[in-house]
């Protein structure tokens, strides 16, 4: 990282450089206090007492890697990290084939276009807490979709997930990329939109389908929409938390569990803070794997181009 | 396949309306807004029914009588716990919280993103680059630090607190925001008003600021919404007596005692709910502007 010079200000140079541009070093110290303080001064903070003994208050009483032994021994945080791996797998490759999917069907010069894209993103403005308690409702096997089908007739029609500890996963995705989608179907449109008309009409006069136009031409012409819409949901699935304590609360059981319900559950409800700074610097930790590729990918290939 | 299947976006209109390509594609595209607006249409059809209409029927007929009360009843009788007087608290704890949130984290950026494109001094890009991988850390490693924070300052479990938390995680995709379109107005502008006299904060007002407005607008659906619909930081910064709204919901709907009451449950929902659909359905493109520029922090 290059340290920009001060290029807007070409006064003689004067002795004290602590106050030049005083004005703006005034209106940059929320950001800078932000930035070191409360983003690397707290991350830092958190990552040091995970390895302490802290329970009810913070304390330095170090105890090596044991929280993180207790953490990888917790049933409770196995079931959360497969649970967020699931998740996580099924929400990647659903959000971003679906929204790739509406994306393409808008393309298509239709009718009432922005009356679809306005019913596609609308669940984008809604907070994962209505999101869940809706999609709960819509779910409940008395009322909702069970009870609607064996009304027909089918009397053994089961359709319960949010009670069964298997299939719970799916009951918050259906809902989670009910919330999400709309979001990726826009950032896939701007990129079609961005796409050279000149290329539909060479694919159409080689005689190339559309849907194999699409497959072999369109998509890995966008490659650095998918990589901002592939970091977009990544960033998502991490933070998953409200939709669970709003929809199933972690049940039946812990079969719901999530990482980022474990660290608050730890720290603000066992008193186990300790416990928390560990899971929560896991998190930090899965967050870093995943970034560093996608920095490296885009950012080293900026350099190259 | 027909020809007309291969019509790309350039190609000129199918001539047969009902072609078996427009009947797909039209017949997929209703399918799927189905799916998109059915809870949304479950929500409304709920809270319009009584509770025994409920028991009989499912959740997708129609209500046959049409009553308002669990809008009523949501709004000023739904209980948590020992408190009985609705969403309207955490309505207007949510309304306390959201307009200095909204103000104060926007003049800051706003500031902030116009010294970082033409004030820049020595080592402000590197804390500028510190608190974009900032957006990156998950909020759990950093929450219990502001706790600490908070109680030194004295604003755990108050509004203003949780006004401090939502400026401090609104600042980086804001700085962004701002500092971006301040960069892409032309330096020859802003030197003219050097040559001029014109110093840090009267350029700031009286050229960046007027030319800034729509940007100013993206920025506030961007931090009405996101403040709005905040759930953790909302639950964690707050006592029950601040708990802003989305908070109360969670607790009226998911409480363990009592009877279900499905409509009210549903009322409330779509309470919490509107002042973000307002906000979508109003701004209409701006919107789309905004979460693309949230977008880019990911």
């Amino acid at each position: 990282m290059s340290v920009v010079e001060d290029g807007t200000l070409k006064s003689p140079k004067r002795p004290m450089r602590l106050f030049r541009n005083p004005m703006a070093k005034l209106a940059s110290i929320p950001m800078i206090l932000t930035a070191v303080v409360v983003f690397m001064g707290g991350t830092l903070w958190t990552v040091v007492y995970s390895f302490t003994g802290s329970r009810l208050l913070p304390k330095l009483n170090w105890v090596g890697l044991d929280q993180y032994e207790r953490l990888w021994d917790t049933p409770r945080w196995l079931i959360s990290i497969s649970n967020l791996a699931l998740y996580g797998a099924c929400s990647l490759v659903l959000t971003l084939t679906i929204g790739f999917f509406l994306a393409a069907l808008l393309d298509r010069k239709i009718r009432f276009e922005s009356a679809f894209r306005t019913i596609f993103l609308y669940p984008f403005a809604l907070s994962f807490v209505v999101t869940g308690i809706a999609w709960q409702w819509i779910l409940n096997p008395d009322f909702g979709m069970e009870s609607l089908v064996q009304g027909w007739g089918w009397e053994s029609f089961r359709f319960d997930p949010l009670n069964d500890p298997d299939t719970v996963m799916f009951g918050l995705l259906i809902a989670g990329i009910w919330q999400g989608s709309g979001l990726i179907m826009c950032i896939m449109l701007a990129g079609l939109r961005g796409i050279d008309e000149d290329i539909w009409k060479a694919a159409r006069v080689d005689g190339i389908g559309t849907v194999k136009t699409y497959i072999r031409i369109i998509i890995p012409m966008m490659r650095p929409v998918f990589v901002t819409a592939l970091v977009l949901i990544a960033s998502g699935i991490i933070k998953l938390y409200d939709l669970v304590v709003a929809q199933t609360n972690g049940g039946p059981g812990i079969s719901s569990e999530v990482p980022a319900k474990y660290v608050i559950e730890y720290m603000f409800r066992a008193q186990n803070l300790g416990q928390g700074f560990a899971a929560s610097t896991m998190m930090l930790v899965s967050v870093i794997i995943i970034l560093i590729p996608w920095a490296y990918l885009e950012f080293g290939g900026k350099k190259n181009a | 396949m027909p020809d007309i299947a291969l019509a790309g976006p350039s190609g000129p209109k199918p001539k047969k309306r009902f072609s078996r390509a427009n009947i797909f594609l039209y017949g997929t595209l209703i399918m799927v807004s189905m799916y998109y607006l059915l809870p949304l249409y479950v929500m409304v059809v709920t809270s319009l029914k009584g509770m025994p209409e409920i028991r009989m029927g499912n959740v997708f007929g129609p209500p046959l009588e049409i009553t308002f009360e669990p809008w009523v009843k949501a709004w000023s009788e739904a209980c948590t716990g020992v408190n009985c007087d609705g969403l309207s608290r955490g309505f207007w704890n949510s309304v306390q919280i959201l307009i200095p949130s909204v103000i104060l984290s926007i003049s800051i950026a706003s500031v902030n993103g116009y010294a970082l494109s033409h004030w820049k001094f020595k080592g402000s890009e590197v804390f500028f680059t510190i608190l974009i991988l900032g957006a990156f850390i998950p909020y759990q490693t950093m929450i219990y630090p502001i706790v600490i924070l908070l109680r030194e300052v004295g604003l755990m479990g108050d509004l203003g607190g949780l006004v401090l938390v939502h400026t401090i995680f609104g600042m980086p995709i804001l700085t962004l925001l701002f500092r971006n379109y301040f960069a892409s107005i032309p330096e020859e502008l802003f030197k003219a008003a050097r040559v001029d006299g014109a110093g840090f904060w009267r350029i700031y007002f009286q050229i960046m600021l007027p030319m800034a407005l729509p940007i100013f607008v993206v920025a506030i659906i961007l931090q009405v919404t996101g403040i709005w619909n905040d759930f953790l930081f909302g639950v964690i910064y707050t006592k029950p007596a601040t708990y802003p709204m989305t908070v109360q919901l969670n607790n009226i709907v998911n409480s363990v005692q009592g009877i279900k009451e499905y409509n009210v449950n549903m009322a409330a929902t779509l309470l919490t709910g509107l002042v973000p659909l307002v906000i979508y359905f109003a701004s209409g493109k701006l919107f789309v502007r905004g979460i693309a520029a949230g977008a880019v922090k990911g």
